[in-house]
């Protein structure tokens, strides 16, 4: 019953959507809006074949990649700027000038640079998703209670072990925060990141559709996109209840008072 | 006269000598604590007890190796605090907030053992008998903030006595619990202390609990404080919230204690901190106030 019920709330809007999809291409002629049944034969044609190795696993590699490796640089670089007095204050002014830059516009400089390569499209990806996870954390580890701070310095609990013990954990709610913006974040930047001079993967073939005029093929790439995004908060879920499971316990408790 | 600031008295485990703090605001500088000299035996149990204000946890600060005095030292053991000592373990007045939200109990208790390096087994011992002495046994996998204010204490003052250290300072600890439950705790450091034969300074700003627990007093002035009394609590050792409470000589060293507080609140002095420095006061000369 309680298993009908989750799956309900799960997929009540979709199917309700889909049927008035259904519906109101019923019988009409449009040739830019293809029928649920059109796209979803589209759909196995186009997605399940080849294309599933040369287009989709290397756009989910590289946005694997590049949103982990800005959460890597993000964390470890907001630690040391939020810890580091004068780190933050040498490097603030510089950070707002480079948060500032929009990343498609580094699309075209960082082909000059890098060639239209993988890397060229991870650090694209790398550009725009660090930020939130860099300014979280830095936030989130000036935040750091005073009084859980002497009682650490009171046992000896200093350098590596602070660190590990009190400034990440402490952080980890705002650097989950930040980890939310990145992630989606990056599934736009990958897309844009293979709209230029690329030869490969999900961005180019989608357009490559829209301009050959593959209306129900384009609309069937948006579909593996929304898919990809609806997996990718999944398992953000998961980790997230996992890593902040003290987090909204407590809040709970705060809140019942 | 300057205060001999070499020697301590001999037996002393923790030696607070001319501390001095001031801070330097942008509004100019503000002087905490102006000067404080005493000693604290090894196994003795003191409370520190002062009008608000009167710098009682910037004391605590300097003597914790958290904040570096403007002029004085702090000995512990003959050894001068320049940062937090091994051999000391504060309890602070805010539970909610010295407890790690993020580990359980038990992890709480052990974290700064496995942080030196302590073998498992003698770890698991040492948090074994901890909780066993405060009495919670039972939580062990519990996070800190499923439990009441009091038994968050209680694991804080069980990870204190885990830590095995010489000198436990309590900064208010129990201002923030009820009343019911603050009566426990009292009777629990007592018991922990005579257990153990820790040095305890327990500051309080509540005046029957420092009669009631200490073995002796430390009334401190108004900011900038300097020490207005020091006093011998001659009750029996083996107190009961009862019995020891309605005492008459309970009832007169509380009247005492409060008498010294209000003329401290009117910004009384003691004599001898007119001239600037007192003069050093070893913990044997501890007045002992007489019955009236």
């Amino acid at each position: 019953m309680k298993v009908l019920k989750t799956l309900g709330y799960l997929l009540g809007l979709p199917v309700l959507l889909i049927l008035l999809w259904w519906s109101s291409t019923l019988g009409a002629v449009n040739f830019f809006v293809p029928t649920p049944a059109t796209l979803v034969s589209k759909f196995g044609e186009v997605w399940f074949g080849e294309r599933f190795f040369t287009d989709v696993l290397p756009s989910i590699g590289r946005l694997l990649v590049g949103v982990v490796a800005a959460i890597v640089i993000g964390v470890v670089g907001g630690v040391l700027i939020g810890s580091i007095k004068w780190l933050r204050a040498l490097l603030e002014p510089t950070l707002e000038f480079f948060r500032a830059i929009p990343p498609p516009v580094l699309v075209p400089v960082l082909m000059l640079l890098m060639g239209i390569t993988d890397s060229m499209k991870v650090v694209v990806i790398i550009s725009g998703c660090v930020w939130p996870v860099l300014l979280n954390t830095i936030e989130g580890v000036r935040a750091v209670d005073p009084v859980l701070s002497d009682s650490s310095h009171t046992y000896g609990i200093d350098g590596w072990a602070r660190v590990r013990y009190l400034v990440l954990p402490s952080a980890s709610p705002q650097i989950m925060a930040g980890v939310r913006q990145s992630m989606s974040l990056g599934l736009i930047l990958m897309v844009i990141s293979e709209m230029f001079a690329s030869s490969a993967g999900l961005g180019f073939t989608i357009v490559q559709f829209q301009r050959s005029f593959a209306i129900p093929e384009m609309w069937s790439g948006i579909v593996v996109l929304g898919l990809l995004g609806v997996g990718m908060s999944f398992i953000f879920q998961w980790a997230e209840r996992n890593i902040l499971r003290w987090y909204h316990g407590q809040k709970e408790v705060e809140n019942a008072a | 006269m300057q205060p001999d600031l070499t020697q301590a008295a001999p037996e002393a485990m923790l030696s607070v000598r001319g501390l001095k703090k001031v801070y330097q605001t942008d509004g100019g500088d503000i002087e905490a604590v102006r000067n404080l000299t005493f000693d604290l035996r090894a196994g003795e149990l003191a409370c520190l007890v002062g009008p608000s204000g009167s710098g009682k946890t910037t004391l605590l600060k300097c003597i914790s190796g958290l904040m570096a005095p403007t002029e004085g030292e702090v000995l512990l053991d003959g050894k001068r605090v320049t940062g937090p000592p091994k051999k000391m373990a504060v309890v602070f007045q805010e539970y909610g907030r010295s407890l790690f939200p993020w580990m359980r109990v038990r992890d709480n208790v052990e974290l700064p053992l496995k942080n030196q390096g302590m073998p498992k087994a003698e770890r698991d011992r040492l948090v074994d008998e901890a909780l066993e002495a405060v009495g919670l046994s039972g939580v062990p996998r519990s996070y800190p903030w499923q439990l009441s204010g009091g038994m968050q204490q209680r694991v804080a003052i069980a990870r204190a006595i885990a830590y095995q250290p010489e000198v436990l300072l309590m900064d208010e600890p129990f201002a923030a619990v009820d009343a019911q439950t603050r009566a426990d705790l009292e009777d629990l450091i007592r018991v922990v202390w005579k257990k153990l034969g820790v040095t305890v300074l327990f500051v309080t700003h509540d005046i029957d609990e420092s009669v009631y627990l200490g073995e002796r007093v430390i009334i401190l002035s108004s900011s900038p404080t300097v020490i207005q009394e020091d006093i011998v609590i001659d009750l029996p050792a083996g107190r009961d919230q009862l019995n020891t409470r309605s005492l008459p000589r309970f009832t007169e060293l509380r009247h005492h204690v409060y008498e010294q507080i209000q003329l401290a609140k009117r910004g009384h002095r003691p004599a001898a901190s007119s001239a600037a420095q007192t003069p050093t006061t070893p913990t044997s000369t501890a007045s002992t106030f007489g019955p009236a």
